[in-house]
């Protein structure tokens, strides 16, 4: 050992392990602060509209407390005052009706394409159809369950079903595409597993698949039911006729005219009296509040689901 | 044909260890033993390949035995047709017979998930489900139709002291399996497979994902667990299949014609000592010498 000596450290040596070690740190605080810039830019956007939504809304929502939740929205929209209960009830029972219709039958579709259908062709027609519908824009769901639901019954076409028909046709493609994705992720052994236990395969992706995947499955139908809350296009010909035509509150689904907070939001902010321009601002303000909680419970449940299954 | 497999011989001794009635699991519970597996003129191909041919083995009851060689010699794929487990994959043929105790395994009326009731597999990276310890091993079981508490947690009990993992988790059962060691793990697997008291159990390469102390025990379990099964092991290191097998098959690759993809062919299936001492096929000596593969 004592007669290697003491290596003598050389430039050449030296200036390679350095290598271009200068340029590659001004690079990284280049990107950094590019990446760094970019978070705050949305983070101010973000808190920009919040804020403006909050203050500009709070005031209605607040100084006439429980009638903003109890009261109907005023017939004219010259009348100052609050109410906003009708527009909440719609949003809820029309997003709930859109929500029970396609959340299943985007789940069914989605553990079709992944564990039956695979590459088949039935199953790659599905994926495109999927991915075009996904890119449809929402006005034309509206409009095509305008004429293929609302226009054949008339009058008595236009329900808060009506709207979750079309809400629903928003939701399913992302449903499928979020639901999709995460049983992809499920690990093959674990199927593996479950078959050589004697496990059929329907057997395996209920009680192995499906619970693996649950946790990533709930977040995607919450992203579809968060963007269904908001949407007015899809609702402006199939809820009502006209934004602003109802007023009172509809609990029944199935039969008569309904009405939204995004409806609300479009029908008074046009206007120009104060009173319509604060009930449009209180409208925005309990839509996202009311997203916003749903968010909360959805992800609670799914945390506690993920800490079973993991 | 079908009866036999869909009536299991030991379902009767669930009180007992797992599989105990293995021994003689003759038809008519002969005691005589009898052969648990008779494969004639085997091949399985992939599409246009073929993955291995010509393999004609017989396995004993209550004996260990190893499959070496080479990768891509087939070795997985043949063990993989003792359970069907080769119909998972697209594309995959079987050609040939497996007799399993007189009845062929592919024959049109056998279930594939029937057959793996009683031919239980322990894959090569552990692999429990995402659900508590007592929920892995209770898997088995509720599937089979289970549902009495008092029953489960019996089998439960039973499957993880077989597995020699009941001292070591028996005080938490309900937490995740996730959190068990890799070691842990693998046996909870073999634990999961005993609970449904198979006949045979294949392991494909269950310890190469382990550091050595954690294979020594997967190895002393392997002979406690020969005393009630049959067991069909892959392996890629020989040294561990000369410590733990009864015989050994030696499997390599043979170049192909018509493609640059090679087959795999059986060599030469015997006693494990004269494998690795006295080989007949100068392709095994030199495999097990260390002059190839």
């Amino acid at each position: 050992m004592n007669d290697i000596a003491e290596p003598a450290p050389s430039a050449e040596l030296l200036e390679d392990l350095v290598g271009v070690g200068g340029r590659r740190r001004t690079k990284n605080v280049v990107m950094t602060v590019l990446m760094a810039t970019s978070v705050t830019i949305i983070i101010v956007v973000l808190a920009f509209v919040l804020f403006t939504v909050i203050g500009k809304g709070w005031s209605i929502v607040h100084s006439q407390f429980p009638h903003w939740f109890t009261d109907d929205i005023p017939a004219t929209a010259r009348r100052p005052g609050p109410g906003m209960k009708a527009a909440i009830i719609g949003t809820i029972i029309t997003t709930a009706t859109a929500t029970v219709i396609a959340i299943p039958l985007g789940i069914a579709g989605a553990v079709y394409l992944n564990e039956y259908g695979r590459n088949s062709v039935f199953a790659r027609i599905l994926r495109f159809f999927t991915s075009v519908m996904a890119g449809v824009p929402s006005i034309v769901m509206g409009l095509f369950i305008y004429v293929f639901w609302v226009l054949p019954r008339h009058q008595a076409g236009l329900t808060g079903l009506a709207g979750a028909f079309a809400l629903a046709c928003l939701m399913l493609p992302i449903v499928v595409r979020a639901t999709e994705e995460m049983l992809r992720l499920v690990p093959q052994n674990l199927r593996d597993a479950s078959y050589a236990l004697g496990g059929t395969k329907s057997r395996t992706t209920l009680t192995v698949v499906i619970p693996k995947a649950s946790p990533g499955i709930i977040s995607g139908c919450l992203l579809a039911v968060a963007r269904a809350a908001g949407e007015t296009a899809p609702l402006i010909f199939t809820i009502a006729v006209g934004a602003a035509a109802v007023h009172t509150t509809n609990y029944n689904v199935f039969s008569g005219p309904n009405t939204s907070l995004s409806l609300q939001i479009y029908a008074n902010a046009k206007e120009t009296f104060a009173g319509a321009q604060e009930r449009a601002w209180g409208s925005a303000l309990t839509l996202i509040a009311l997203a916003f909680l749903f968010t909360i419970v959805a992800r609670i449940l799914s945390a506690r689901l993920s800490k079973r299954t993991q | 044909m079908t009866e036999t497999l869909t009536t299991r011989p030991h379902v009767g001794s669930a009180s007992t260890a797992p599989g105990v009635a293995g021994t003689s699991t003759g038809t008519n519970g002969s005691p005589k033993p009898s052969l648990v597996f008779d494969v004639r003129g085997l091949a399985v191909s992939y599409g246009a390949f073929t993955a291995v041919r010509e393999v004609n083995l017989k396995i004993q009851p209550n004996e260990i035995t190893a499959f070496i060689g080479p990768s891509g010699c087939g070795k997985s794929t043949v063990l993989r047709c003792f359970n069907r487990m080769n119909d998972t994959i697209k594309g995959a043929r079987v050609e040939g017979t497996v007799n399993y105790r007189g009845i062929d395994l592919y024959g049109s009326n056998v279930s594939a998930n029937q057959v793996r009731k009683h031919v239980g597999m322990v894959f090569q990276k552990p692999n429990p489900f995402p659900k508590s310890i007592y929920e892995n091993v209770a898997y088995g079981p509720r599937l089979a139709g289970i549902r009495n508490k008092g029953e489960l947690d019996a089998i439960v009990e039973t499957s993880l002291r077989g597995a020699a993992l009941w001292e070591e988790v028996k005080d938490r059962l309900k937490s995740s399996a996730l959190g068990l060691s890799g070691g842990q793990q693998q046996r909870l697997c073999i634990g999961r497979a005993l609970a449904v008291q198979p006949d045979v159990i294949l392991m494909d390469e269950p310890c190469s994902a382990l550091d050595p102390i954690a294979t020594a025990r997967i190895e002393d379990l392997m002979q406690e667990l020969k005393a009630t099964n049959t067991i069909i092991i892959v392996t890629h290191s020989m040294q561990q299949a000369a410590r733990v097998s009864d015989r050994t098959a030696f499997f390599t690759t043979e170049v192909n014609e018509t493609s640059d993809r090679r087959t795999g062919v059986l060599v030469e299936f015997d006693r494990t000592d004269r494998i690795f001492a006295n080989p007949s096929d100068s392709r095994t000596e030199a495999y097990v010498t260390g002059r190839f593969g």
